[in-house]
Parts: C-alpha cells; sequence; structure tokens
C-alpha cells in the first residue's frame, strides 16, 4: 500500500539553512548535507530545499550546493526558489534535483507549467501554492504571502493540475507558523478534486496534526520544517505514531 | 567493477550514477557502443515519455544493442518499461526482453483514499525472486514514480499494488529490470544496486 509522506523542509540561504518563522524572523540552523542525511537515516520520505537567497550570487552557491546533495542523499528532493525559466529548471536536474518546485513563476507566467513539464515530465514540476483565507475565501499569494494575486485557491489548483503539474505542495499562510494544526478543510477539498498528489504544508505542531492531516485533510505527504529542525519532533517517534493510529507509513 | 549507464534524452541519470559511486563503483554516463559491450554492468535508466525515447534508442542503434548485451543489466523505471513488449504510452513496440507490455493506470474513483497519478511515493513489495532481493524482506518499501506499469507475467520478479497488483521487478536471462527507483530508496534501495554489482555472470 502507498504510504504517506512525511517531509521536512529546509530554507536555505548562501548554503546554509535557515527557517523562517511566518516566513520573516530568519535563524540558522545549519548545514543543508549534513541535516538532510540525518533526516534521512531518521526515515524522512522525501525532503525539500528552498533557496531563499534570490541573488545571481546565491543561485550559483545553490546549484552548487544541489550536487553535494545529491551526492550524498539517497532520498528523493525537490528544490526550490528563484526558478523562473527552463535553463533555471535544466541547470537544477543537471545537478542532480529529482523535482523542482515552482511558486511565484507560475502564477506571473502558468505556461512556464506547461513548458517545464514537456521538457522534464510531469513527475519533475510541484507547483507550490501559498493561499490565505480572508471571509471564507482562499486567494493565492506571493513572495511569502506579502503579495495578493487575484487568484482562487481551488481553481488555481485545477489550472496548475491541467497544465499538467506532477504535484500540489498547498501551503496556509493562516495556518504557517502557528503550531495549531494544517488546514484541514481546505486540504480535503483539494484532495478531493485533484488527480495528482497533494503536499500539505503551514501549521504541524503535534504529531496529532499530522494524524488529522491524513485523516481528515487527506493529503498525500505532510511537509514542517522549525518542529523537525528544533528536535520538537523525532521523525521515528512521528512514524511510530502515526502507524498506531492506522496510518500507513513506511 | 565498471559500469556503464545508458546515457539518452531521459531525466535524472545523475542519481543513479552518484548511487553506484557511493557503493565504490566505477560508473560511467555514456552512450557509447564499445564503452556499454565491454562494461561489467549495464544500466538502463530513465525517466521520460516511451515513444519518443524509443525513436531516439532505434535512431542511435541502441535498441539493438541493448537486447544483445550479455552482462548483467538492469533497467530501471522507464528503463523496465522499454524492455517490455509493448507500451500503451504513444503505443510503441519496446524492446521485446521481457514478454509483459505496459498499460497507463486508470483512475479508480470507488478508492478510498482516492487514487492519485502518478503512482508517487514509497510502496511495498512482495513476492521477491532473483538474487537481485538477496536479504532485502518481503514487504520492503520503495520509491515508485510513475503513470503507466508493467502487467504480470512470467517474468514477474517482484509485485507492487497500485491498487491492482503490477511489476515492481522482471527478470529474464541476465536481463533485470525495477520499476522503482533503487538510487532513491534509502538503504534498500542501495542494497538492490549491491546486489546487482554481485551478481554472478551466466548464473
Amino acid at each position: 500500500m502507498l504510504s504517506k509522506r512525511i517531509i521536512p523542509c529546509l530554507d536555505i540561504r548562501n548554503g546554509q539553512t535557515v527557517k523562517g518563522v511566518n516566513f520573516v524572523n530568519i535563524r540558522e540552523v545549519g548545514d543543508p548535507v549534513e541535516l538532510g542525511r540525518r533526516y534521512s537515516e531518521q526515515g524522512a520520505d522525501e525532503l525539500v530545499f528552498l533557496d531563499i537567497t534570490a541573488t545571481h550570487e546565491g543561485r550559483k552557491t545553490f546549484v552548487e550546493l544541489v550536487k553535494r546533495i545529491a551526492f550524498n542523499l539517497n532520498i528523493p528532493f525537490t528544490v526550490g526558489g528563484g526558478i523562473s525559466e527552463l535553463k533555471d529548471a535544466d541547470a537544477l536536474l543537471a545537478a542532480g534535483a529529482d523535482k523542482i518546485s515552482i511558486n511565484s513563476s507560475a502564477i506571473k507566467n502558468p505556461q512556464l507549467i506547461d513548458d517545464l513539464v514537456r521538457y522534464f515530465g510531469s513527475q519533475f514540476v510541484v507547483v507550490a501554492i501559498d493561499a490565505r483565507e480572508e471571509n471564507n475565501h482562499w486567494e493565492a499569494t506571493m513572495h511569502g504571502g506579502r503579495i495578493r494575486t487575484g487568484k482562487e485557491l481551488f481553481s488555481w489548483a485545477r489550472e496548475v493540475e491541467n497544465r499538467g503539474a506532477g504535484e500540489i505542495l498547498f501551503t496556509s499562510m493562516n495556518h504557517d507558523g502557528t503550531k495549531n494544526g494544517f488546514a484541514n478543510e481546505a486540504l480535503a477539498h483539494l484532495a478531493g478534486m485533484l488527480t495528482i498528489p497533494l503536499i500539505a504544508s503551514g501549521g504541524a505542531g503535534t504529531m496529532e496534526h499530522f494524524a488529522d492531516l491524513f485523516i481528515n485533510g487527506k493529503a498525500d505527504a505532510g511537509l514542517a520544517a522549525s518542529i523537525f529542525h528544533f528536535g520538537e519532533i523525532a521523525i521515528p517517534d512521528l512514524k511510530h505514531y502515526l502507524r498506531n493510529a492506522g496510518i500507513n507509513v513506511r | 567493477m565498471k559500469v556503464a549507464i545508458i546515457k539518452y534524452n531521459a531525466g535524472n541519470i545523475q542519481s543513479v550514477d552518484y548511487a553506484l559511486r557511493r557503493l565504490g563503483a566505477e560508473a560511467s554516463v555514456t552512450a557509447d557502443h564499445d564503452e556499454i559491450r565491454s562494461a561489467d554492468r549495464v544500466i538502463f535508466p530513465g525517466v521520460g515519455e516511451a515513444s519518443t525515447t524509443m525513436d531516439y534508442l532505434r535512431s542511435h542503434r541502441l535498441d539493438q544493442l541493448i537486447t544483445e548485451l550479455k552482462q548483467p543489466v538492469l533497467g530501471i523505471c522507464l528503463g523496465l518499461q522499454l524492455m517490455c513488449r509493448h507500451s500503451e504510452e504513444g503505443d510503441v513496440a519496446c524492446l521485446g526482453i521481457f514478454e509483459e507490455t505496459v498499460k497507463k493506470f486508470v483512475l479508480q474513483h470507488d478508492q478510498l483514499p482516492s487514487m492519485k497519478i502518478p503512482h508517487m511515493g514509497w510502496n511495498t513489495i512482495t513476492g521477491l525472486k532473483t538474487n537481485l532481493f538477496d536479504n532485502v524482506p518481503e514487504g520492503e518499501y520503495f520509491y515508485f514514480v510513475h503513470s503507466f506499469y508493467a502487467t504480470s507475467g512470467a517474468d514477474t520478479a517482484a509485485s507492487c499494488s497500485y491498487p491492482a497488483p503490477f511489476s515492481a521487478a522482471l527478470q529474464k536471462d541476465n536481463f533485470y529490470a525495477v520499476q522503482f527507483h533503487p538510487e532513491k530508496s534509502g538503504t534498500a534501495g542501495s542494497k538492490i544496486l549491491e546486489n546487482f554489482l554481485q551478481l554472478k555472470i551466466n548464473q
């Protein structure tokens, strides 16, 4: 049986991991390759590395880092941040990335999704959607939630799927950093309408939140950062907990 | 031990190279016929679309080369599918090393939770045959990413279900193939690659 995936996410700035709480305050937490390897040994199912540098020099550092990660890691990993054209994706593929994640660039130029899928295959293309709810209306946002896009979450998710993306990574900006649980209602709606896998992000605080995510939010994978980085939840304990809750995990 | 990884217009081949190098094998990514023929082991990896890839293999005469190889050959993912008789992806005749055929997963809405395509993530394999699975327990998890699958048949060497059974591995003579990605399947995956490197020739 296909298992539910647990995915630690590492934000990278200038080749080092950081975690932005609510995407604002940034703290250093260590070497990405070492952290990645530790997570792999602990049973993480995949990893996500997001480059938040977004400068030209930072990009080059990131591609070099992706090579080191690929050489040292034996589980799948996704890289994201600053990918706005095919050649960015091509450099990351050549470095050994399994998947890329695009966000703002897909909103600005939705055709980019089709182009990436045509050149690299849908399995390579994850589209991240950061959305915020206001008065029962979910709107996709850009740049860490600072910019509104006018795109309604569910119709945008449908469009992303129709353009051929292989997975959707949904982050609720209302829940991100709160540690009060995932946006299960919106997630269940997305999971029900999509035929591609759904990764949920934003709000993980306890092991119970992950059980709720898989049972009520119907997501295929759960992503989190600080609770793993700061050792608040150990992945082996989380897997054990989920198994006892009747959820199929590796 | 020289391992040739067949280079063609496919996705992430780099990871296979890295995984072999982590095991101490001398791996090279190559389309050179002599280099492939003289290697101790050949890996036929791949992520991509079946019909365009078959066109590419034919135009570079790699189709004939692969079927004539005598050393242990390991197909991975699309590699496995192209070693079958036929693929529904682009309705194309493939290499025909294995009797099995390749079909597309069909969405089954009665599945709970609802079935997703591609089949992406960690799934268990059972019915393990051949030395490729030495010291790999029944029910071990491996990482899969695919929208097409090989049917079950005489060459099936391991099975997976999504939701119906399909071939997770195939084997015939010196030809081995896995649908999952051993290079991305943690320590269990490394064990498969290690076993492949240790296979006895002419076994």
